[in-house]
């Protein structure tokens, strides 16, 4: 059996440097390995003062875990991050779109380009939100639109997330450490800056306010507390905007507005950037024992007197059987063509579809429509026969909650493990901020790294850690 | 028909609590069979409540109180015209997709025993036949009776039960009839009874189902009829939830006691000029 050929973003197969990399390679070289050690821990404890730590779910065990930092960063140059950009903003363009389509006129299932049962029939599609009228027409207002690359020219969508993105405080912080451990590397690269994330993400917000709001919107940021995996990134970006940090039982509704406690009494707020889930927002609407929510917002959210972002409803467009449909909705709504791949999937509720995927398990990457953050897929190859065939008969049991595909040559990047400087297989989820006026992204994003040895799953719940990106000036 | 209705529902609370919002589909709207004539929804404090049109068109209402009050009282005063249209519904407003009625809901997700039923109704002559089929059976599966099931009560379990009441049978009827796969819908509303009809609550519910070349038809389950003159449709959704005239919540500690009179009156004939 030949090993596979990854690509690696820093050496080529022929052990040339790419250009990007070329400062970087000297430095890697020229660095000792006990400096890298040194330079972890100091990370270590600049992150614990930052107070960036990780709850996983499930696990158990310390909750103020760190999600394990690379110290040395990714590159990218500007030639591909302005491939992306296009891409990213063509593709954020359609999923909003389309979301729109889905509670309106619905164009895109009288075409049959989209199956109607794949959308009607979806747990992710809310009944409640037919007909509602969100300002600029956005739902996604922040996107996290997860890419892999598998060759120098070869970058693709491995999932868009339109529901509640979260990562980018890390973006940020990995940036901040960055340049207080290495400040004489950023000297030698001419590395865009991401600082400007938080002034972009409350300009996308008001400029998404309701219709009556005259001058400056008022923002909240609602969390689901301090007992969230991500309440860090909650309290970081309320921060990093100038807006208050709220909890469900701080706002309340009043006639046709949001109001929020203060110490000055009660205030109206105009926009909710809301990390809590559709099913938990409104006990009034959904789950009525949920605590964390505000009774009665989806009816203010109805009457156009509030702003919620990400809009209700919006996962309908991070469904992974959807997702196969994105680049025909690319030339449905835009009438352009895909610039971004997507990678080649196959839909279990397919019956040819099916029998290949139950024929190939030991090949494939097979994930629930429905999940996300790496929870409840099969990674074939690494899976145990025993393994293999439990999960062979979850998809009998419901093929439609089941897509798979081919398992990727994701590419590598030089990483600071136990043995030294090694290749870890890495991913790249940018974000991307839209209020119908414009869209706006800072040149760069999260990387996540994989930092078993051979390992393909990223995800920070199975043991990933993350790298700054560097996007490189002209 | 005119149908004259009085409804007050009225919440007390044993000491006063802080805090009260209700979501309220207590408004009707107009169709080829049904002309609004009066109708007056208020709360008795005088509270104004402003309100949207949903999903499914159906005009509600958001009641907000956020100081201490012991009290929530909700009037409803309306006059109705109404015609028989052998349960056909024409000229409703439909804003939502028919083919999103097909979707399974927690109250009326299909069961084995549900399923077998609607099975049962397959070979009917055609799609009125199956829903009349279906209607009898439920009909004759789950007794009328009141107070042994609760607004979560799920269809599955009023049929194992053997008993429920219009909402249940409402709920079997649409699991069955989405089974089948008949966009079907959940109807709230009132009836105004005295015509010699088996069954008798002032507030009913009963369901619609589309059939291609009628549009929706009514049927009542409970009753084992189609709607006709004496039924006022409120309001609509996939399942009771959605159709529910009241959903509220409330903050402060007090036990609650509910007090709900509806009156629903066939007015005389008015006098020909």
């Amino acid at each position: 059996m030949t090993e596979p050929a990854f690509f690696d973003e820093m050496t080529l197969a022929d052990g040339a440097v790419r250009p990007a990399y070329k400062e970087l390679s000297d430095w890697l070289t020229s660095t000792p390995a006990e400096q890298f050690r040194l330079k972890r821990r100091e990370a270590d404890i600049l992150f614990r003062r930052l107070g960036i730590t990780f709850a996983v779910y499930g696990e158990g065990g310390d909750p103020e875990r760190l999600i394990p930092f690379d110290v040395i960063p990714r590159v990218l140059s500007a030639l591909e991050w302005a491939y992306m950009q296009k891409g990213l903003e063509q593709r954020v363009r359609t999923l909003n779109a389309f979301i729109w389509d889905i509670y309106h006129d619905q164009e895109i299932l009288k075409a049959g380009v989209v199956p109607e049962a794949l959308i009607l029939k979806n747990s992710s599609y809310l009944p409640e939100m037919q007909g509602v009228d969100p300002p600029g027409g956005i739902y996604s207002h922040i996107s996290g639109i997860d890419m892999v690359r598998v060759g120098e020219n070869d970058f693709y969508v491995l999932e868009d997330n339109c529901r509640t993105p979260s990562g980018v405080s890390y973006m940020l912080e990995n940036r901040e450490v960055m340049m207080r451990l290495f400040p004489a590397l950023f000297s030698q690269h001419r590395v865009a800056p991401v600082d400007e994330y938080g002034d972009y993400l409350v300009q996308t917000l008001r400029e998404c306010a309701p219709r009556h709001v005259e001058g400056e919107a008022t923002v909240a940021i609602l969390t689901p507390g301090i007992f969230n995996s991500a309440y860090f990134e909650h309290s970081f970006l309320a921060d990093q905007m100038g807006v208050e940090l709220v909890e469900g039982q701080d706002l309340f509704v009043e006639g046709e507005s949001v109001f929020m406690r203060t110490t000055q009494g009660p205030k109206q707020v105009d926009v909710i950037y809301r990390r809590i889930d559709d099913a938990f927002i409104d006990p009034l609407t959904f789950n009525p024992e949920s605590a964390l929510g505000v009774p009665g917002l989806m009816n203010v959210y109805r009457a156009g007197r509030i702003t919620l972002a990400n809009g209700v409803g919006a996962g309908i467009a991070d469904d992974k059987a959807v997702y196969t449909y994105v680049p025909a909705m690319v030339k449905f709504y835009l009438g352009e063509e895909p610039i971004l791949k997507n990678v080649p999937t196959y839909r279990c509720a397919d019956q040819d579809s099916l029998a290949y995927v139950l024929d190939n398990l030991a090949e494939l990457v097979v994930k629930e429509v429905h999940g996300s953050g790496g929870y409840g897929m099969l990674v074939g190859p690494k899976a145990s026969q025993a393994e293999r065939e439990a999960y062979a008969a979850r998809i009998k049991a419901d093929p439609s909650d089941f897509i798979a595909q081919p398992t990727l040559a994701l590419s590598t990047c030089p990483t600071h493990v136990e043995e030294g400087v090694a290749p870890r297989h890495v991913d790249f989820r940018p974000f991307v901020l839209s209020s119908g006026a414009s869209i706006r992204m800072v040149k760069g994003g999260l990387t996540r790294v994989a930092l078993k040895s051979g390992s393909l799953v990223v995800n920070s719940s199975q043991g990933g850690g993350t790298k700054d990106t560097w996007v490189l000036e002209e | 028909m005119r149908i004259s209705i009085h409804h007050r529902t009225v919440y007390r609370y044993e000491r006063p609590i802080v805090y009260t919002i209700q979501s309220l589909k207590q408004t009707p709207q107009e169709y080829a069979a049904q002309t609004i004539l009066r109708w007056r929804l208020r709360s008795a404090d005088g509270t104004p409540m402003p309100s949207f049109l949903d999903s499914f068109g159906n005009r509600t209402h958001t009641l907000v109180i956020n100081k201490p009050h012991d009290v929530v009282e909700i009037l409803v005063d309306g006059l109705v015209e109404t015609r028989d249209s052998a349960g056909v519904v024409r000229g409703a407003p439909e804003p939502f997709p028919i083919a999103a009625y097909l979707r399974e809901t927690a109250l009326t997700e299909p069961d084995g025993a549900l399923k077998e039923l609607a099975e049962g109704c397959r070979g009917a002559a055609d799609l009125v036949g199956t829903a009349h089929c279906l209607m009898d059976k439920i009909r004759a599966r789950i007794d009328y009776r009141v107070g042994a099931t609760h607004v979560e009560t799920t269809a599955a379990a009023a049929l194992a039960a053997g008993y429920g009441v219009c909402q249940d049978h409402a709920h079997a009827f649409i699991a069955c009839a989405r089974h089948l796969g008949l966009p079907a819908r959940y109807v709230s509303g009132y009836l105004a009874a005295g015509d010699g009809s088996e069954v008798y609550e002032a507030s009913h519910a009963w369901a619609e189902i589309f059939i291609p070349d009628l549009g929706w038809v009514g049927f009542d389950p409970a009753n084992a009829i189609c709607p006709n003159q004496t039924y006022v449709r409120v309001a609509t959704g996939l399942d009771y939830r959605e159709a529910a005239p009241v959903r509220g919540l409330r903050k402060g500690l007090a036990e609650e006691s509910l007090d709900v009179a509806v009156r629903v009156i066939q007015e005389a004939e008015q006098q020909q000029a």
